[in-house]
């Protein structure tokens, strides 16, 4: 019901989840006639210049400055608009996080948040651009939702719905293509996480590109051990329903995320679910340290996020069990 | 909208000073020089600038009034509820648990309360996308923002200037508290902002002068402002921080705290005096 059916085949075609936003975007313009959009010198990168070609009146290049940006687009909403900020992920909401809490969460204004280039995978351009602390600068105010996609498909309907509710979100994608695993078809609610494979022994929930890392670690698994992922693209508010029931039936956890594992969607789910159940835990993400230039593989691998990494977490998250 | 003679609104800039006083004291704690010097500029904006109607504090229409420096919150409460957007015994909660009337000003808890503000330099960005938001719906309403001079030394506040000369948003009113003084001391000493007026200027905004306590001067510079369709204007409100309080006058230790209860009393009464004509402001506009 939510993945493609050729996920592990070579064929699966590669789309960088940011050609989602662009996509998305436009769509929700369509809806919308407020839908607006806003973009910080980046309007090709973080493919917000497809509104601006389709919506060239509704498209506002604020230059470099984020903090601007940011409370341009509070004003906007409280005039009725529906804007959307676009930047890399390290300078909105990095940069600008006190206008994002008080211009934005504090006043519950109807802005969405677009942190393009999100995670490790930026690749060569080094720590200065790879976001690793997004999830928890968001997660952490009131009032604002916090979305993390597996795939361009995702990335677009994660888009389209964050234009349709009402109040501040923050939705978070990477640059480099990624596997699109899921269809036109999957559903997508805010606040629904997925079961997209469904196992007995361990339970993985994953967010953004991990999502796919975590199927592949299952399938590497089988038969010795049934795994069961969930594509967990709602950080907040989080479905505590569908995650408890996943993790009382399996009794063990593991967490995975392109992000440091303070603070970020991991770390939302232990302290969620800490309280109600006791079962061996591990996090899959990056261990407090900054990241470095390399290629989007060699990095995903020496800082601890590959699939390698997941089977790993499951293997010892197995053994506490017994 | 009523009409007001220049003698109306000096009488109810006294009245918005003294319902200043009796707030800060009672609630112990907020910023008392601010509010005071920005009476008259208030008073002129709420009774005779601003487009708005109290009983439709949502009506798309109206003019806006963005407070960037939420630390002169007793100000905009004072002069809103003068204005009819509440009762004025709400006055008393300031500050206190559960009212409306935080110690910096939370748009939709308080009807006429525009914005959210208190971190400095946020309020002129606001602005800007309301204006634009009416540039683009086609709207005639204008968007009004008080900024402190302090606040000019937030690297926001310039991204904004810069935003709204190149747009020529002339939508956008901004009025600068130019009182010199901020936390630590004097603004020109602390980090001076001279020349401001050149500063502006070279970000293409047409600058305006006034004494902000010559409340006929504050309404005709927005008159002239609102005329100007092709530049976004800001208007330097040369202001005394603590105008009406003598104690109070001039001095940036005045900044953030209140008066104690024995100050009101002397303060209450030198505001009343001022009223009663005795004083030291009315000159200045006879």
């Amino acid at each position: 019901m939510y993945l493609a059916t050729n996920i592990f085949s070579k064929k699966i075609s590669l789309v960088p989840p940011r050609n989602g936003y662009g996509s998305g975007l436009v769509c929700a313009g369509k809806v919308s006639p407020n839908v607006v959009v806003l973009c910080a010198d980046l309007s090709e990168s973080t493919r917000s210049q497809a509104f601006q070609k389709t919506f060239p009146s509704r498209f506002i290049e604020v230059g470099v400055a984020e903090q601007n940006m940011a409370g341009i687009a509070a004003g906007l909403a409280l005039s009725g608009k529906i804007p959307f900020i676009s930047s890399y992920a390290v300078f909105s909401p990095g940069r600008n996080w006190d206008q994002i809490r008080v211009s934005i969460c504090y006043s519950n204004t109807n802005v969405k948040i677009g942190g393009a280039h999100a995670g490790i995978s930026v690749g060569p351009d080094g720590a200065t651009h790879q976001a690793l602390e997004d999830i928890a600068l968001m997660r952490v105010l009131p009032n604002m939702t916090v979305l993390c996609p597996a795939d361009a498909l995702e990335t677009e309907k994660a888009v389209i719905a964050a234009s349709k509710m009402n109040g501040p979100v923050y939705i978070r994608f990477g640059r480099e293509p990624v596997p699109v695993i899921t269809t036109s078809h999957s559903p997508f609610r805010i606040g629904k996480a997925q079961i997209v494979k469904q196992g007995t022994d361990v339970t993985v929930v994953a967010c953004g590109s991990m999502v796919y890392e975590a199927l592949i670690a299952a399938r590497a698994l089988s038969p010795k051990l049934s795994v069961e992922v969930v594509n967990n693209h709602t950080v907040k508010p989080l479905d505590i329903g569908t995650l408890s029931r996943s993790v009382s039936k399996t009794r063990a956890l593991v967490t995975a995320e392109e992000h440091q594992k303070a603070g970020g969607m991991g770390s939302a789910v232990l302290e969620a679910l800490g309280a109600k159940l006791a079962v061996p835990a591990e996090q899959v993400g990056v261990n407090d340290t900054f990241g470095e230039s390399g290629k989007p593989p060699e990095l995903m691998k020496k800082y601890g996020l590959s699939s390698d990494d997941i089977v790993r977490a499951i293997m010892k998250v197995g053994k506490r069990k017994r | 909208m009523k009409r007001y003679s220049l003698p109306d609104l000096e009488n109810i800039a006294t009245h918005i000073r003294q319902d200043i006083i009796t707030m800060l004291v009672r609630a112990g704690s907020g910023h008392s020089a601010g509010p005071l010097g920005m009476a008259d500029v208030f008073t002129a904006l709420y009774f005779s600038v601003l487009k708005y109607d109290p009983r439709r504090p949502l009506w798309p229409d109206r003019d806006r009034l963005v407070l960037s420096c939420g630390h002169i919150a007793p100000v905009l409460y004072a002069t809103l509820a003068h204005a009819g957007f509440y009762a004025k015994k709400e006055l008393r909660t300031l500050r206190q648990l559960g009212s409306p009337l935080q110690g910096h000003p939370h748009v939709g808890e308080l009807p006429g309360v525009e914005n959210s503000g208190g971190p400095l330099g946020q309020g002129l960005s606001q602005a800007v996308g309301m204006a634009l938001a009416g540039v683009m719906d086609k709207k005639s309403y204008q968007v009004y923002c008080v900024m402190s001079d302090g606040e000019h030394q937030e690297g926001q506040t310039w991204e904004a200037i810069l935003f709204a000369g190149k747009h020529k948003l002339a939508q956008l009113t901004a009025l600068v508290d130019r009182n010199n003084i901020q936390i630590d001391g004097f603004v020109e000493d602390v980090m001076p902002l001279e020349p401001l007026r050149k500063k502006y200027e070279a970000f293409n905004w047409h600058v305006l002068e006034v004494d902000g306590h010559n409340i006929q001067q504050v309404i005709e510079a927005c008159q002239t402002a609102r005329a100007i369709t092709e530049k976004p204007v800001v208007i330097l409100c040369h202001t005394v921080p603590g105008r009406g309080v003598d104690f109070m006058e001039y001095k940036f230790e005045w900044h953030g705290k209140p008066p104690s209860k024995r100050e009101a009393t002397v303060a209450l009464e030198e505001i009343r005096r001022v009223r009663t004509l005795d004083g030291k402001i009315v000159s200045e506009h006879e």
